[in-house]
């Protein structure tokens, strides 16, 4: 409003910024009440469709009629966001992967073949569209606006900002996630990774086996052959034995230098042996590049990890030196709070592209179990910095002020500790048991200088405030980690909402 | 010069290690198979030479380096010839950081042949080193892009591995089928080459060799 006499030098242009905000407000409205005109005639074509597509058997109109009410509720959230800053997330289920053809060639849904993968790809669409309960609530959403819009009419005309937010909050309670569409968007990740996971492993376990089975195997064979040949040998020609012998010996030799080299493959020996920061140290050592390597990790993660991360390294450091053409390079790995992050960093030429190379895809496999994700940055020319993060692959206790509790909370718990004795025991348990035992003895138990008829009701109310402090000074610290934990395991926290 | 001491925690391998010890005169001082009791015969009976496996019990890591590390720690120079599954620049740049000689790490398969690992032994008991050759083999691979090894000739770079194995002049004349004196010329050679001071005790030529490849890279 317009001050009263002269309004200040830094006050003058508030006036002239409050009613662009107005007018812009109104125009925000006016959009708003437009869109009706696209909204009413999507409300009876929804209408017409749905009822075409249930009860005339037209189930193709279904898909049409979902993606245009999708496409609509879109762009209210969008408009919604813009205008009042409340963030509005999409709750619509992950999109069904594109189907997957069988050994042979051929489509499955369900219980039929096909030969392309149109029709699957259409029956998971619409599956995915109509299981979606978020399909509902758009088209109820819709159903209503007119209603909606209608009923905020005045308050849009009086309070155009507060009538604004309350549109907006409408918005979010019919189009935003619920906790349920955020969980079931968790699943489906932790499926995906899963099935990466089970992936990579089980292609490490017939690699193994390859080279089980056509090294060691083999070479085990063809040593027994040798001493069976020895065997035989051994009257008639002691020369030709002798030397099949070392035969054999050197066989043996071979076989286990060969055993190494799988061994290796499944859990290097110093890995084992050492941790993570020594097994990296003796991977640079064996590198025909200069490597440095620093190491900043309180403890040793999990095994799982450790294997995870040194095979990323080792995987990535063999990259640079064959394709790289690099001459220097180091590993860094550090932990912050429970997340532990590897970067390596060479001087070769750079222009590593993850779609052409198979060893990025096969760490970036490797690190999905973890929920660990890989940025590479790699201009030609070099130099290439690899960046990998396995969020909270490290234990909770690590992030340093995780168990700090607020000041206010910790003095809360202090006093608590140092009172909550008084009354579960000298005003409590002892006087209880003074009574029980009839002995006359007042000392100073409260109770005990009451009426008779409030002694018990006394006795039993310390005892229950006694132990409810008990039960309060360990809970605040133990909820407080439990939020915080919570905090930060998700970005999305479902459980606000 | 012959009292051994043995820590391994395979009963086969063990066992066939004492009876090769003593089929070669050496007298089998104590045969054990832990971490903790490793350590405790070293420091007591101060064996001659050790044979020391890396992996023991209780935790099946590297019980028997560290054990080996820790002894020769408080006993410099201590004979101890550690034997392992896999051999790693890491462990064994660990055990000849403390420039004494009296050390030796092999693999495992060496056994095999009994002449040359009796060899190895008498010689870390004699206080020299017993490299194995795959060790020097990598840690001449990371030292290749240095100038100075380098510029050695093929041959010269052969008498540097089995100079750094551990072998005496007369082992390595053997080896490579030269003549005393043509080894001698060559080791002269490569201590030039290296800018190492020439020195007559095979030991201590050797101890040179190895911290000059240990201190690079």
């Amino acid at each position: 409003m317009p001050g009263k006499g002269v309004p200040k030098c830094s006050d003058r242009t508030a006036p002239l910024a409050q009613t662009e905000g107005m007018l812009r407000r109104f125009g925000q409205i006016t959009v708003l009440l437009a869109l009706l005109v696209v909204e009413v005639p999507a409300i009876v074509l929804s209408v017409v469709m749905l009822i075409l597509a249930v009860a005339m058997g037209m189930v193709f109109l279904f898909p049409p009629q979902a993606r245009m009410v999708r496409r609509l509720a879109e762009l209210n959230r969008r408009l919604m966001r813009a205008w009042t800053g409340i963030p509005i997330e999409a709750p619509y289920l992950p999109k069904p992967p594109p189907p997957v053809p069988q050994a042979d060639g051929l489509y499955r849904s369900d219980r039929t073949l096909y030969k392309s993968p149109r029709i699957p790809a259409w029956n998971d669409r619409w599956k995915w569209l109509i299981s979606d309960p978020a399909t509902w609530r758009d088209d109820l959403w819709l159903l209503l606006e007119p209603l909606v819009k209608g009923a905020l009419l005045p308050l849009f005309a009086l309070l155009p900002q507060q009538g604004l937010r309350l549109y907006a909050l409408w918005s979010n309670l019919m189009l935003g996630a619920t906790a349920a569409s955020r969980l079931a968007g968790q699943v489906t990740h932790l499926r995906r990774t899963r099935n990466l996971a089970t992936d990579s492993q089980a292609a490490e376990m017939r690699r193994i086996e390859r080279d089980l089975h056509d090294g060691t195997q083999a070479r085990l064979v063809a040593i027994g052959m040798t001493l069976g040949a020895v065997e035989q040998l051994v009257d008639d020609d002691p020369a030709a034995a002798k030397a099949l012998l070392s035969k054999a010996r050197e066989a043996s030799s071979e076989t286990l230098t060969e055993l190494r080299r799988v061994i290796r493959g499944i859990h290097p020996p110093v890995l084992a042996e050492r941790g993570l920061a020594d097994a990296v140290r003796a991977l640079a050592m064996d590198s025909p590049m200069r490597v440095t390597v620093e190491v900043d990790l309180p403890h040793r993660p999990e095994p799982p990890v450790e294997a995870a991360a040194y095979f990323a390294v080792s995987e990535l450091l063999s990259n640079a030196a064959r394709h790289g053409d690099a001459r220097s390079a180091v590993v860094d790995i550090s932990s912050n709070g429970p997340d532990l992050r590897i970067t390596v960093t060479d001087d070769g030429m750079g222009g590593a592209d993850p779609s052409k190379g198979s060893g990025l895809a096969g760490i970036e496999r490797r690190l999905a179990a973890f929920d660990g994700v890989l940025a590479l940055n790699s201009p030609p020319g070099g130099p290439t910095t690899v960046t990998m993060v396995l969020s909270k692959a490290l234990p909770d206790h690590w992030a340093g002020d995780l168990t700090r509790l607020p000041r206010h909370k910790s003095i809360i718990v202090g006093l608590l500790w140092a009172t909550a004795w008084c009354p579960t025991f000298p005003q409590g348990f002892v006087p209880a048991i003074f009574k029980i035992f009839g002995i006359d003895e007042k000392t100073w138990f409260l109770a005990l200088h009451l009426p008779e008829v409030w002694q018990w009701p006394v006795i039993i109310g310390m005892i229950s405030l006694g132990l409810t402090m008990h039960v309060m000074a360990i809970r605040i610290p133990a909820t407080h980690n439990r939020e915080r934990w919570m905090a930060e395991a998700t970005p999305t926290k479902p459980w606000c909402s | 010069m012959n009292r051994v001491l043995i820590a391994e925690d395979l009963y086969l391998l063990r066992d066939g290690l004492v009876h090769l010890l003593q089929a070669h005169g050496f007298t089998v001082v104590g045969a054990v198979e832990s971490g903790p009791e490793l350590l405790k015969g070293l420091m007591e009976l101060r064996p001659d030479v050790s044979i020391v496996d890396v992996r023991l019990p209780p935790t099946f890591t590297d019980e028997g380096l560290q054990a080996a590390l820790a002894a020769r720690k408080s006993v410099p120079g201590l004979p101890i010839l550690v034997l392992s599954q896999h051999v790693e620049q890491l462990y064994a740049r660990e055990l000849l950081a403390d420039g004494s000689g009296g050390i030796g790490y092999l693999l495992k398969d060496r056994v095999f042949n009994a002449e040359q690992f009796i060899d190895a032994v008498r010689r870390v008991a004699a206080g020299g080193t017993a490299m194995d050759p795959e060790v020097i083999a990598k840690l001449l691979a990371s030292n290749a892009r240095h100038e100075p090894l380098a510029a050695l000739t093929p041959r010269e770079r052969e008498v540097l591995e089995a100079m750094a194995e551990g072998r005496s002049n007369a082992a390595i004349s053997q080896r490579l089928y030269l003549s005393e004196s043509a080894v001698a010329k060559h080791t002269a050679n490569i201590f030039a080459k290296l800018g190492l001071a020439p020195s007559d005790d095979d030991n201590r030529r050797v101890l040179a060799v190895l911290a000059y490849l240990n201190s690079r890279s």
